[in-house]
């Protein structure tokens, strides 16, 4: 593309039929105790590594 | 929905239903502005034409063509055509253990009112703890990856209790094909070699509280007779670091109004050696004058534009930072089923206190209007209270559905929203523009850097 330089396709729509597995880490418990979020935890699905 | 911001020339369009992000030149970027999403044509529209003057037809109507491919390929103006399944019960595997409700220090914000919860100083007896560890065991059903929590207070005020809760789970393990991940959150004074060596083996991530600066720090974490924590704790914290190998930690320090200057706290502590940093916003009252208010905002939202640029800067030299509130992960972060529920409290998480209580998190604590149980009592908790947690996420707040920022907020804070508006579903406005404006930032960061390469 001239004018456009994708960063990322996004995977979004196709991760909900693969997710929901329930096993990743709960958000409150890795650092910060008084938010909320999830924009830089892992999937641990071992289906989906 | 799309999200479009430019920052430092870079012109970045966030496609919030796909999560795919791109960086468009000053002319599609233009042209984006003129498409009604609801009425997408194959053409480009005649006022394009006209009002972008400046530009030739023939780029203007190649840029336009360019967004229509991503609009035909799904990463742009897209829509949730699909159904995200939610429970109204889910299987408990994650609990905040209040080991200690009594504190070594005094600190100025402490939402926990000294560490008590305002229900008078106590250590959990081992007893309480086991069976919060059975009860985790039992409500967890299938789950396998089971979350501890050290909290308090200071938990270390019990490290006993600790190292034989620890002990016990372990014991556990695999007859209950259960695995245990350990964590705890501590101000550092009571760090010794036998915790610290105890802290590294045992805590998949440990939670160091410092705030930045000497001046900042010491003026708001005090110990009971007025003195400051810095010294202390600071040469602790670098020894446990030292000692870890590589497992994961955070130096985890709070703004508040005293210290909108922030971003100078996060690269201080960068230059005591720690590269795994979180500085939050103070959570408290509107009246307290340490407290967050909107008017300040515009200074903060600065400010993490700051950190940002620096963080970049210091990444380019080779150095490497990690602000925890920037990090981002836009190809393989966690499953949109994970991002619509949240922190889950109330429903995979509770708290449970030193008389054994039940809470849907350890900002609830003290609250008796949201007591669940006690695990002192059967495994048995409150269903309409975890229904209503349940029904508590990103596709059930009418605010959150129209946000950019849902599928990496998650929805927020319930807590947050129930001391502010009474309603853990109605979202606390400061924590989402601050929230906002960090994911703002960590993609940014992530198109810098992708330019860069
Ligand atoms: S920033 Fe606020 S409105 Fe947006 S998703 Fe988070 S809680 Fe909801
Ligand atoms: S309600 Fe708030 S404090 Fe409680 S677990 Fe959720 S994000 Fe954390």
């Amino acid at each position: 593309m001239k004018f456009v330089k994708t960063l990322t396709s996004g995977s979004l729509k196709s991760s909900a039929c693969k997710g929901g597995c329930g096993e990743c880490q709960t958000s409150c418990q890795s650092a910060c105790k008084t938010s909320c979020t999830v924009a830089n935890q892992k999937c641990e699905n071992e289906k989906n590594k | 929905m799309i999200h479009q911001y430019s920052r430092n020339g870079i012109n970045i369009v966030l496609d919030v239903e796909s999560g795919a992000v791109h960086i468009l030149d000053d002319l599609p970027y233009k042209i984006l502005t003129y498409i009604d999403e609801e009425n997408i044509a194959a053409e480009c529209p005649a006022i394009v034409y006209k009002e972008l003057t400046g530009y030739s037809d023939s780029d203007i109507s190649f840029a336009y063509s360019e967004l229509y491919s991503l609009y035909k390929k799904g990463m742009l103006f897209s829509k949730r055509d699909y159904n995200i399944p939610l429970q109204e019960e889910y299987p408990i595997k994650a609990l905040c253990l209040h080991i200690s409700h009594d504190c070594n220090l005094r600190c100025g914000y402490c939402f926990a009112d000294g560490g008590d919860f305002m229900q008078g100083r106590k250590i959990m007896p081992y007893e309480v703890a086991k069976a919060a560890i059975d009860f985790i065991v039992a409500r967890s059903g299938a789950r396998k990856h089971l979350e501890v929590d050290f909290f308090g207070g200071e938990p270390l005020m019990n490290f006993d209790v600790v190292k034989k809760t620890v002990k016990y789970a372990r014991s556990l393990e695999k007859e209950k094909n259960k695995e245990f991940r350990f964590t705890i959150t501590t101000n550092g004074l009571l760090l010794n070699d036998e915790i610290i060596d105890f802290i590294n083996s045992e805590m998949g991530n440990v939670v160091l509280s410092l705030d930045g600066r000497k001046k900042v720090n010491d003026s708001v974490r005090k110990t009971p007779n007025g003195k400051g924590s810095y010294d202390i704790i600071v040469p602790a914290f670098r020894e446990l670091v030292k000692k870890r190998g590589g497992k994961e930690y955070y130096v985890r320090g709070t703004f508040t109004a005293q210290n909108l200057d922030f971003s100078k706290d996060v690269i201080h502590i960068h230059s005591l050696g720690f590269d795994q940093v979180s500085v939050e916003p103070v959570v408290l009252d509107k009246d307290n004058p340490m407290a967050i208010k909107k008017e300040m905002l515009p200074v903060i939202f600065k400010e993490y534009d700051e950190l940002a640029d620096k963080l970049i800067t210091l990444r380019k030299k080779g150095d490497f930072l990690n602000f925890f509130h920037f990090m981002i992960d836009l190809e393989q972060g966690p499953c949109v089923i994970k991002r619509v529920k949240g922190c889950g409290s109330g429903t995979e998480y509770v708290a449970v206190t030193p008389d054994g209580d039940i809470y849907p998190c350890h900002r609830f604590v003290g609250n008796s209007r949201f007591i669940m149980g006690n695990v002192m009592n059967g495994f048995d908790t409150d269903k309409k209270i975890s229904a209503e947690f349940a029904e508590c996420n990103v596709l059930t707040k009418p605010e959150c559905e129209k946000c950019f920022a849902k599928y990496y907020c998650s929805g927020g804070c319930a807590a947050n929203n129930f001391n502010e508006n009474g309603d853990i579903k109605k979202p606390h406005e400061i924590s989402c523009e601050l929230e906002k404006k960090r994911i703002e930032n960590a993609i940014y960061i992530k198109a810098v850097e992708a330019l860069q390469k």
